[in-house]
């Protein structure tokens, strides 16, 4: 069994599953029950001095075939229950499990009594850290919070100041991704103070339109705003943010993750990427809690069979292989060899390869023959691997000698200026 | 429409709930130049007929079938999919191929239930054709012909067009509506179907070549041929397709007793005796000459048949009826040579019971209509055509029933299809040629 333990800048927590701050830790109730499924942590629903008003309809679902929610996004906001009854409850849970991490979500107005208000309000009770939510895109970014706050270094830096002025917690910074380049974002917040990064918020998004009605989903009598995305779909922009703000060495602190985290294997993906701790919503809003007994069997697993002693052991070990462009060697070479065994001859890789790749994929005459890669012009991009729906029968396979290695930076050097 | 929708209790193929529409549509791969095309006999584009369902485009889904095939809501139900596009499928090797008789009959009844007019006549040609006989042969052919532009007539010997489909397949596998809607998809073209009127009696071969620019024979195939038994002209001894025409169309088969002995081995004799269990009989057996592996029965008929009830005898010929006060009170069998040559074996034989004895061992040929039209044949009956569906003569053309070779598992419904659609296109290119 392997040590699943982690430290976030100071926040413990038994394994690394925390709940991100959405609808799952709306309430006592649920959280109480999360941690009963096994949680590491939960981030509470952003609180504010006043709850808010939130409206019908809230969600949106982006399918892909048959399957439900490869995306979705919402239009709720912040807690809409006062913030004592939040209190009282994150005390219950605080004290039912005191191993657990319970981060508090804020959001405020922008001014410094203000966010000190808050945050002393919130320390009358037990509780591990805060994570400031200058992430969340819709709404609140309407009335100056949120994202409006995250889109801009300088607020993100003095509000993160204010925030570590009154917090005898560590403070995790949560990001939104509607930046053009989110290390601005993260260098403010480690310049401001912050202990830890959080990343990513949900992404600006218009879920769809109704065929019949012509109206915007989901909409509110009629209406619709853009809301926030996230769930399976947005993992890979997530786990880009999060390794950029890895290597970026003016950012420098830790990074909980989040993103599209729907299972252990997602999981293991961020920690390399450089996340301590992660945080899971829509496979929650999908499934349920109980998906966190899969995720930290199906960690500790790989860990055991991989001979690792701690999860911890896992944090960044990708980063260094996370370059520019302008670093890869040009000398590597694979190709395509298909497998005719496995081959179950749905020609997928044909058409793909010839209507929108490099055309060396080559039909035998005799339909019942697999296709063959014309390994002379095959460029080894992948494409024909990926719309394999059989695994492990599409291989790509090395062809260069592997002993040199060129690069574009090289040849930019090489060229006097 | 004044057919009587029988049902003979409930439907043999179970209708795919949206769900289950939802996730067989999407699971299907879009495989290129599929195999489960090359399959079909009528080429549907299976992957794109499926992909529209899973994209909510049930007209262009039924458009896709029913252009390939004229007869797509019925071969939905009738095709031996298990040895053609499922049996193709490249998810067959994992016994899951998709299910796309199912798929095929979920958006074939999308048209039938919305009342669909699913194609247009093409622009006028000033050409006319004939074409005899309304199963799936000739409608195939009628359809195509009419989207051509020509001014297609169809004559049809029975009170609704169909064929087979119509009157010859169990109503629980194949309602007569399924068939009747396709007849209805031809009239729709302009086509006209003169229905009760048999070429040859009572319009001859001649007046139809006199008075149609070309001819497309999609004649099927005539009665079951006499046993040649003692006690075959009793009460209660059947021709199998009479059988199951009176009981599709709701009429009063009369008493068939405890015990009905079935006479055959193909999709007809099952069809008979799945037809006898719906009705009520307690005891229904079949008995073949040969062994179960030499049934031309698809095997899911021959699965479904025991699933109803029915039971089997193998290597056994039907020797004398026995004949009571008019009646039949028996049949007596003779066992034969287990090798497989059908040859009866003296001494073996031995009476079994029997209240109703049902034929099906085969169909006669309507040849002597080849001959009115002068349409040469080969000597089982079959009319000699080219790949194109061409006889002798350059204005007739056949396809149908009557030109599958006697015990071919080819007779089957799409591929009737299929020759009807090769015989229009050779009409037409015939019929153009003429113009220039």
């Amino acid at each position: 069994m392997a040590d699943l333990s982690i430290d976030l800048a100071g926040i413990r927590s038994p394994n690394p599953f925390w709940l991100a701050s959405a609808p799952p830790t709306n309430s006592g109730y649920q959280v109480m029950r999360a941690f009963a499924a096994g949680w590491g942590g939960a981030v509470w629903k952003t609180l504010a001095l006043e709850p808010i008003v939130n409206v019908t309809s809230r969600f949106g679902g982006y399918n892909v075939g048959a399957y439900r929610m490869a995306g979705m996004n919402n239009i709720e906001l912040i807690t809409d229950r006062p913030l004592d009854e939040n209190l009282r409850e994150i005390a219950e849970c605080k004290a039912a499990y005191p191993d657990r991490a319970i981060v508090v979500s804020l959001m405020t107005e922008c001014t410094r009594e203000s966010w000190h208000e808050l945050i002393r309000r919130c320390e009358t009770v037990p509780l591990d850290g805060f994570e400031l939510n200058f992430g969340c895109p819709h709404g609140m970014s309407e009335r100056g919070q949120g994202a409006a706050v995250g889109q801009d270094p300088e607020l993100i830096e003095m509000v993160t100041r204010w925030a570590k002025e009154a917090a005898h917690v560590p403070v995790i910074v949560k990001l939104t991704p509607n930046v053009t380049d989110v290390r601005y974002a993260a260098r403010a917040a480690a310049k401001g103070g912050a202990d830890a990064i959080s990343l990513i918020n949900t992404i600006n998004s218009l879920i769809g339109v109704d065929l019949d009605s012509w109206l915007p989903i989901p909409h509110v009598d009629g209406k619709s705003s853009h809301g926030g995305y996230c769930g399976p779909a947005v993992k890979p922009i997530a786990l880009n943010m999060v390794g950029a703000c890895a290597k970026d060495a003016q950012v420098g602190i830790p990074i909980s993750g989040i993103g599209g985290i729907s299972d252990w294997r997602d999981a293991v993906e961020f920690m390399l990427m450089g996340s301590t701790s992660v945080q899971v919503c829509t496979a929650v809003m999908h499934h349920g809690f109980r998906i966190v007994g899969d995720m930290i069997d199906g960690l500790n697993n790989y860990l055991d069979g991989r001979g690792m002693a701690s999860v911890r052991d896992l944090i960044g070990k990708t980063v260094p292989r996370f370059v520019d462009w302008n670093d890869l060697n040009l000398d590597y070479k694979i190709i395509a060899r298909i497998d005719p065994e496995s081959c179950i001859r749905c020609n997928k890789c044909y058409i793909a390869c010839e209507d929108a790749a490099h055309q060396c994929i080559d039909r035998p005459a005799d339909p019942k023959l697999a296709p063959v890669v014309d390994e002379e012009h095959c460029v080894g991009c992948n494409l024909c691997q990926m719309v394999c729906p059989v695994v492990d029968c599409i291989e790509m396979v090395r062809v260069d000698a592997g002993d040199t290695v060129h690069t574009w930076r090289e040849k930019l050097q090489s060229v006097p200026l | 429409m004044a057919f009587p929708s029988v049902s003979l209790g409930p439907p043999i193929a179970k209708r795919l709930s949206r769900l289950e529409v939802q996730i067989e549509a999407n699971r299907c791969l879009n495989c290129y130049d599929a195999p489960c095309i090359r399959a079909c006999p009528t080429s549907i584009d299976v992957p794109r007929f499926i992909g529209r369902i899973a994209t909510g485009d049930l007209l262009g889904s039924a458009q896709t079938i029913m252009d390939a095939n004229p007869v797509g809501a019925s071969c939905a139900r009738v095709c031996p999919t298990d040895q053609l596009c499922e049996g193709a499928c490249v998810y067959k090797a994992d016994e899951n191929p998709i299910r796309i008789g199912d798929l095929q009959r979920y958006a074939t009844d999308w048209a039938i239930q919305t009342g669909t007019t699913l194609f247009a006549a093409g622009p006028p040609t000033g050409k006319r054709v004939a074409v005899v006989g309304g199963g799936p042969a000739g409608l195939a052919a009628a359809r195509d012909l009419a989207r051509m532009g020509h001014a297609v007539t169809i004559f049809e010997r029975d009170p609704e067009a169909g064929g087979l489909d119509t009157y010859g397949i169990v109503p629980f596998r194949l309602p007569a509506e399924i068939a009747l809607w396709e007849a209805e998809q031809v009239r729709a073209l302009g086509v006209e179907i003169r229905t009760g009127v048999t070429v040859g009696e009572t319009i001859s071969a001649d007046s139809v070549l006199a008075e149609y620019d070309a001819v497309v024979i999609a004649v099927g195939m005539g009665n079951v041929p006499r046993l040649g038994i003692e006690g075959e002209d009793a009460v209660g001894v059947w021709d199998a397709l009479d059988f199951i025409r009176i009981a599709k169309m709701g009429g009063d088969v009369g008493r068939l007793g405890e015990h009905v002995a079935i006479i055959g081995g193909g999709n007809t004799a099952i069809d008979a005796a799945t037809c006898s269990r719906r009705l009520g009989v307690p005891s229904v057996t079949m008995y073949y000459r040969r062994g179960a592996e030499r049934m031309t029965a698809y095997g899911f008929e021959i699965e479904f048949a025991q699933v109803e009830g029915v039971e089997f005898r193998t290597y056994v010929l039907p020797k004398r009826i026995v004949v009571e006060n008019g009646r039949v009170a028996g049949l007596e069998l003779i066992s034969t040579d287990p090798a497989g040559s059908a040859r009866p074996l003296p001494g073996t034989e031995r009476i079994v019971p029997a209240d109703t004895v049902i034929a099906a061992i085969g169909q006669t040929r309507h040849t002597s209509l080849l001959d009115a039209f002068g349409v040469v044949h080969d000597v089982n009956g079959i009319a000699i055509v080219d790949d194109g569906m061409r006889t002798n003569l350059p204005n007739v053309y056949a396809a149908g029933d009557c030109m599958f070779k006697p015990g071919g598992i080819d007779a089957m419904v799409v591929e009737a299809a299929q020759r009807g659609k090769v015989a229009a296109q050779s009409v037409d290119t015939f019929l153009r040629a003429e113009v220039r």
